[in-house]
């Protein structure tokens, strides 16, 4: 497969059977080229202006009578739902959680990027704006990226009002600190918990709606289904979803006239990831069997500042914030024979402090695939440190001298304490030891510009769909997508959507709905009814150490073709011989994990498929085989400067279909990232 | 090392429970808790036996989904959450009893699942700062002197787990309500609303049937995030002045 994006957007014909390798491979096929076309053109300050001008209204007093629903309570979802109830439409929540403050972007710990120049060093919207163009490698959507660094100032206004206590200086005033891969101090942060501090804030928010009963909130409820019924004209609109309540398992049908995905990453391909346990990608990859395209599956991004796996047991791993690197100094020993030694007794002539060698202008603030793949060369070459030799050293000695322990303590006090308690050392007195791991997905559901699937009706937001980061997310910009998304964007372009609601009532006996819910009744009976010998867990586990070992920091044509073997069978082995315990009929929370497992084992195959196709590497993908002489990732612009989205093959067993759509920067010229 | 565990087996709301006893006879000492627990439910599956179920999320002490009583304490010996208790804390040949919160408000789901709605249900009686979307006004326009920034923040670490209530000889959650009534109370962008989140919040508190503080101090002793005790007593203060005004006004 060698052909080129068609920049002039003119039609590539579905492959026909027995095509040639133009236009098939033997894991895929090529579909039309696709376009955005929800984007506006013009000068790219106005479009979202432009956009909000041009976008319908509804009447307040017609927001009542329109339902939207929205799954998934992390900043994404739960911003959308307060604000929509806010507008006053009726709203209907879902998470799986027990609470929806309890989604995983409360976990992140840095901070949130907002363009607002505070520290009058040089920062714009623009800045932000070419920042995160270049952070994403050239493979994001200059549009959508302007629009995120406009909202973000607002975002600060708006959590600043809600009580969000960010950290402030002396005078009172708002603080910043600077982040991996910028040279200007733009990042707001509380402590160590920015992610808690922000999801409260929405969590109160979505409470307070609650609470005026223009939210209904079902926890414990997970997404299993997408209803889709055609309208008039013959177009298939989302008009609701299938839920199993997890306490009783009942399986509920919900309709509405608008359904919003805010269901968060799928990092747990991995099975070891920074994610939460329960995170999981069984809503979008329900949507995408439904028709919706998945973009960009393979960009994973690896964080390279987690504390490293201690044995076969581990369940997940943690990340520390890489707001560390601010004032840590990362080395391993220049000697193989170090690696053993306590690291206090390596003198300064024997360390190795590679990412300021190797690049003097970023030094420890390289972006975060750049650090991840120097510390597995590192490791790699024998200098690990740890257990296995998996890690590298994070050193605080030099700023404890410099600023003193109590200024370290205010900073990094809780990621200190943390580090101690899982690894039952001091870090305060012997270096850190960390070690990249799987912690946010840049792919997702395709959207356009207004967050619209290429399912009408069927609006995606936050880390489950895949459009402001290109290949490569920078530090402590998913908060503000998942936030700009939710209070800023989705409230405008729904709007236009639902003007031309309220749709047809859909009755719960519509065929279409019966459909849905038998789907995913014989689905749970059919894993139910399997009673194996393997456990969910153990297929799991496996899928994640095929995932790693051939789909993870570097990847190649080799590897992934064997990958894909290897999960195929395993998808069989999961259908044959997975053991599920219990019934349908009560909290089953191995029953839970079966369902999201098995939509694992599909992502994990397309994520595979869509790395073998995209022989190049950029951003939060490598490929072996695309590298210069030093060993940096290498682009390849003429033939790759495109989304690739995905559509699920028809008929049982077909192969994906890769729909391109092609990537043009007006503003930002496109060049090789240099760190150095 | 061999453990023993002696784990709350409840099917359903309206089951009776039991302790039934397991032992797992190769525990790490790097394992976490979950982990731990994670191994037994690995065991009771192959063996064809329903695994414990016990709620877990993030798994690095910030979600506030995970908690369980540990020999007798909310979240086990050390001031964490249960999630981030490490099996070091333990020696070979130890018994651990292993119980869900305990407290009427939170009634059992499942084994060591319960349900903690009362408290979404506390927070949307006054929980918040009304600021619409869109409303808000330049950031830096209320500046918030450091200290009291602070001090809010310190009682905005509070993560929901409901550790407070299940040691609390009385049920009482005026530990998570304080926090809230303290985090907000101290910002200039929340004192609008203090009388009536105060009112609102104490009087959800006591329809959920929690019980009173009498000022015992476990829950602060339980507390992961250590919130301090002296929340509640700005809770008292915000309550006595609230409850003053209402009635002259």
């Amino acid at each position: 497969m060698t052909s080129t994006p068609n920049a002039t957007g003119d039609v590539t014909p579905d492959a026909p059977t027995g095509a040639s390798s133009e236009t098939e491979t033997e894991y895929h096929r090529l579909g039309e080229d696709i376009r955005d076309t929800a984007a506006p053109s013009g000068p790219i300050e106005r479009r979202w202006d432009d956009r909000m001008f041009g976008a319908r209204l509804v009447n307040p007093a017609n927001r009542r009578k329109i339902k939207v629903l929205v799954v998934g309570t992390g900043l994404a979802g739960a911003s959308a739902a307060a604000t929509l109830g806010e507008a006053g439409y009726q709203v209907e929540t879902f998470c799986y959680q027990d609470s929806p403050r309890r989604a995983h972007s409360i976990a992140a710990q840095g901070g949130i990027n907002a363009a607002k120049n505070y520290r009058n060093d040089g920062d714009s919207i623009y800045r932000l704006f070419y920042d995160t163009v270049k952070g994403g490698d050239f493979r994001a959507r200059e549009s959508n990226v302007y629009r995120l660094a406009q909202v973000s100032v607002n975002i600060i206004d708006q959590c600043v009002a809600q009580g969000v206590p960010f950290a402030r200086e002396y005078g009172g005033l708002l603080d910043n600190r600077s982040f991996g891969g910028v040279q200007v101090s733009r990042t707001f942060y509380a402590r160590g918990q920015t992610g808690q501090q922000l999801l409260i804030g929405a969590y109160q928010a979505l409470e307070r709606q609650i609470a005026a009963g223009t939210v209904t909130m079902n926890t414990r409820h997970e997404m299993l289904e997408l209803i889709l019924v055609p309208d008039a004209e013959g177009v298939e609109r989302a008009r609701g979803i299938v839920v199993r309540d997890m306490v009783t398992g009942e399986i509920e049908s919900h309709t509405a006239d608008a359904v919003v995905l805010a269901t968060g990453g799928y990092g747990n391909v991995f099975f070891l990831s920074t994610n939460a346990m329960g995170s999981n990608t069984t809503a979008t990859w329900r949507a995408h069997k439904k028709g919706a395209y998945f973009a960009n599956p393979c960009y994973t991004q690896i964080h390279p500042t987690c504390i490293p796996v201690s044995g076969d047991y581990q369940s997940k791993l943690t990340l520390m914030s890489e707001s560390l690197r601010n004032d840590g100094r990362i080395w391993v020993p220049k000697n193989k024979e170090d690696a053993e030694k306590d690291p206090r007794d390596i003198a300064e002539d024997d360390r190795d402090y590679y990412l300021e060698r190797i690049y003097p202008s970023f030094g420890n603030l390289v972006p975060r695939d750049i650090a991840s793949r120097a510390a597995k060369y590192q490791c790699d070459d024998g200098k690990g440190v740890g257990p296995g030799g998996l890690g590298v050293y994070l050193d605080f000695a030099d700023a404890i001298e410099r600023l003193g322990r109590p200024a370290v303590e205010a900073k990094y006090g809780n990621l200190f304490d943390m580090y101690a308690r899982i690894t039952g050392e001091d870090p305060y007195e012997r270096p850190m030891r960390i070690y990249p791991a799987v912690h946010y997905v840049m792919g997702g559901l395709w959207v356009d510009y207004d967050l619209q699937t290429n399912i009408t009706g069927l609006f995606c937001a936050g880390e489950a769909n895949f459009s402001d980061h290109g290949a490569n997310r920078l530090g402590a910009s998913a908060l503000m997508q998942g936030l700009a998304d939710g209070y800023f964007v989705l409230p405008n372009t729904l709007a236009d959507y639902l003007a031309g609601s309220p749709f047809e009532k859909i009755a719960d006996d519509h065929p279409a709905v019966l459909e849905a819910r038998q789907a995913v009744e014989e689905r749970l009976q059919k894993m139910l009814a399997i009673n194996g010998t393997r456990t969910v867990d153990s297929i799991h586990k496996e899928l994640g150490q095929i995932m790693w070992e051939y789909c993870g920091m570097e990847r190649s044509e080799e590897g992934l073709t064997k990958a894909i073997g290897l999960i195929r069978e395993l998808q069989n082995e999961f259908w044959t011989n997975v053991k599920v315990t219990g019934t349908n009929e009560e909290l089953n929370q191995t029953l839970e994990r079966a369902g999201r497992v098995a939509d694992f084992l599909e992502l994990g195959e397309l994520m595979c498929i869509d790395a073998l196709n995209r022989r190049e590497s950029c951003g939060g993908h490598f490929r072996a085989e695309s590298q210069t002489e030093d060993g940096e990732a290498l682009r390849h612009d003429d033939e790759f400067a495109y989304v690739s989205a995905w559509e699920h093959p028809a008929e049982v067993g077909g192969k994906p279909i890769l729909h391109k759509e092609p990537l043009e920067y007006e503003y930002v010229e496109m060049k090789a990232r240099s760190y150095k | 090392m061999k453990i023993t565990v002696n784990v709350w087996r409840q099917q359903d709301a309206e089951s009776k429970g039991s302790m039934v006893p397991y032992v797992l006879d190769e525990v790490s000492e790097h394992m976490s808790f979950l982990e731990m627990l994670d191994v037994l439910n690995e065991q009771l599956t192959l063996e064809g036996n329903d695994p414990v179920a016990f709620d877990s999320d993030c798994r690095e002490g910030i979600c506030g989904t995970c908690g369980v009583v540990i020999n007798g304490i909310p979240h086990g010996p050390e001031v964490t959450t249960t999630c981030q208790l490490h099996m070091r804390t333990f020696k070979d040949g130890d018994v651990i009893d292993i119980e869900p919160w305990r407290a009427g408000s939170f009634p059992v789901i499942k084994d060591l699942v319960v349900d903690r709605g009362a408290f979404d249900r506390i927070i949307q009686a006054g929980g918040y700062i009304s600021a619409p979307t869109g409303s808000a006004v330049e950031a830096n326009n209320i500046p918030v002197p450091k200290a009291d920034a602070d001090h809010a923040f310190e009682a905005a670490t509070c993560i929901s787990c409901g550790a407070c209530v299940a040691a609390c000889p009385n049920g009482s959650a005026m530990l998570f309500t304080a926090a809230k009534i303290t985090h907000l109370g101290l910002l200039p962008q929340g004192q609008p609303e203090r009388d009536s989140r105060v009112l609102g919040m104490v009087e959800q508190h006591d329809a959920e049937g929690f019980g009173g503080c009498t000022n015992i101090g476990e829950c602060t002793a339980a507390c992961p995030k250590g919130i301090p005790l002296d929340t509640i007593s700005r809770l008292n203060r915000d309550l006595l002045g609230a409850l003053s005004r209402q009635t002259i006004g």
